[in-house]
């Protein structure tokens, strides 16, 4: 099983691979990266639904080919998928691997889900976040305090 | 907790303790308020009112309790007469706001405005009102008022009664009661009751409340009925305003089954969710709680702008 899986998604020489995404978040997570046809050069493989025994049920993989996310950027995909897992690949060995991790307080990443509060009136200030629960993800507005439950939808 | 120059923005960012220093000092302001002594601690400074929503007891009693201070007052009363109407962000008014005064009073029709303000201001910025979110100066005179009527403020038995999802000032009120093991009662039409994340934040903080969408099942176990107008500026639609609208009336013959030392609180304006006839009551405290807005910003301009309390 393990092995016919490997076979859907090529292995890649250089690049990054994110792994045990939350199952159906895969394109949230492309979104949330900046990554797409405009900012990579090389191939983008995507596998959705992929059986995972490590989440026990199903998850989403994306490698990037010829692209190492940074840390920083890489702990975004914690706001949507908090289990995923990092592994920078050169020349076909695994040289780093982490699981992706969530601070306390989200900058900039998410807007309010409250129309009427401060941070949708056009203000020049960035959206921030507290964040009040990981499973189910729950952010609290630091401005307005309303509580952001539908977080891929609210992806800047 | 020293006040002295720091921002009050949110009725969270207080404990039991600091709540109950504010209520002292605005004992002892009531004197000053109502104009039986004279105080002039703040005599040289000035204050910035800023409302951009309409008020008149919220602006009055800080213009009221600033200069019973001796401090000077600025104010803007609408948007319009801004360089807001031009499309300048809220946040470079307050940064040039911040040039002419000493600390800020801000009413905004936005929720977070105020931490916003806070954020972008180098002198104190006081919450007078942000669109439903906090009030929570309005918090602490009916805290006051509770207190000064009940004698305490631990294990009363409050019942919240009209509109508790738009009403700013229930969802600060609420959020302080849990900090003095009160027995809370939610009364609320279908659709305006307090918001599922409102009342789950109480009951992470100890407190859970009764739901309830009818007042007599509650009246005769209630301390203090405080009672809200039902907003119909809050309403994106006016049709659902008028399917709620009237759905409470405090009257005698209600308060006929009430405890005899039960109060009545509201925040003002009422429509007619008050019957005129209650005023002469026992039971009316509102005009009082309208009073005590004056003594406990005095309380708060004092410790923000002047020292210590």
């Amino acid at each position: 099983m393990e092995q016919a899986k490997e076979v859907r998604l090529t292995p890649i020489r250089n690049g990054t691979v994110i792994d045990h995404i939350t199952c159906g978040q895969a394109l949230n997570v492309m979104k949330l990266l900046g990554v797409n046809e405009n900012t990579v050069c090389s191939s983008i493989s995507i596998g959705m639904h992929v059986s995972s025994k490590e989440l026990g049920g199903w998850k989403d993989i994306i490698k990037i080919e010829d692209r190492e996310l940074g840390e920083n950027t890489a702990d975004k995909i914690a706001l949507i998928a908090p289990d995923a897992t990092i592994s920078i690949i050169r020349d076909y060995s695994v040289a780093v691997k982490y699981k992706v991790k969530l601070e306390d307080k989200v900058y900039g990443l998410a807007r309010c889900s409250n129309p009427n509060c401060i941070t949708n009136k056009g203000e020049p200030v960035i959206p921030e976040f507290s964040v009040v629960s990981k499973y189910p993800m729950q952010l609290r507005c630091c401005y307005c305090d309303r509580i952001l439950i539908d977080i891929p939808g609210h992806l800047m | 907790m020293d006040l002295y120059d720091k921002d009050v923005v949110s009725i969270k960012d207080f404990s039991k303790e600091d709540i109950e220093g504010i209520l002292d000092l605005s004992e002892q302001m009531i004197p000053y308020a109502k104009g039986e002594k004279i105080d002039r601690t703040l005599d040289g400074k000035i204050l910035g009112n800023l409302f951009f929503e309409p008020s008149t007891r919220t602006k009055l009693s800080f213009e009221s309790a600033a200069y019973r201070l001796g401090c000077d007052v600025i104010d803007v009363s609408e948007m319009s007469m801004t360089s807001m109407a031009k499309g300048e962000t809220l946040s470079d008014t307050i940064r040039i706001v911040n040039a002419y005064c000493d600390a800020i009073v801000l009413r905004h029709p936005s929720e977070g405005a105020a931490r916003l303000a806070a954020n972008c201001s180098v002198k104190p910025v006081i919450n007078a009102g942000d669109g439903a979110g906090s009030h929570p100066t309005q918090t602490l005179l009916d805290l006051f008022t509770m207190r000064q009527a009940k004698g305490t403020l631990d294990g009363l038995r409050i019942t919240l009664v009209g509109d508790l999802k738009y009403g700013r000032t229930v969802h600060s009120l609420a959020d302080a009661l849990t900090m003095f093991g009160v027995k809370l009662t939610l009364v609320a039409p279908e659709g305006l009751q307090m918001p599922q994340d409102t009342i789950a934040h109480l009951r992470e903080k100890g407190c859970t409340p009764t739901v309830e969408t009818n007042l007599e099942n509650v009246i005769s176990n209630t301390d203090i009925l405080y009672v809200t107008r039902i907003q119909k500026e809050r309403f994106p639609d006016v049709s659902e305003y008028q399917k709620v609208a009237g759905s409470y009336r405090i009257d005698n013959n209600l308060l006929r089954e009430a405890d005899r030392d039960l109060i009545v609180m509201h925040p003002l304006p009422r429509v007619n969710e008050i019957a005129p006839e209650v005023d002469s009551t026992p039971h009316a405290k509102y005009f009082q709680q309208a009073f005590n807005g004056v003594p406990v910003r005095m309380a708060l301009l004092h410790s923000v702008m002047g020292g210590e309390f």
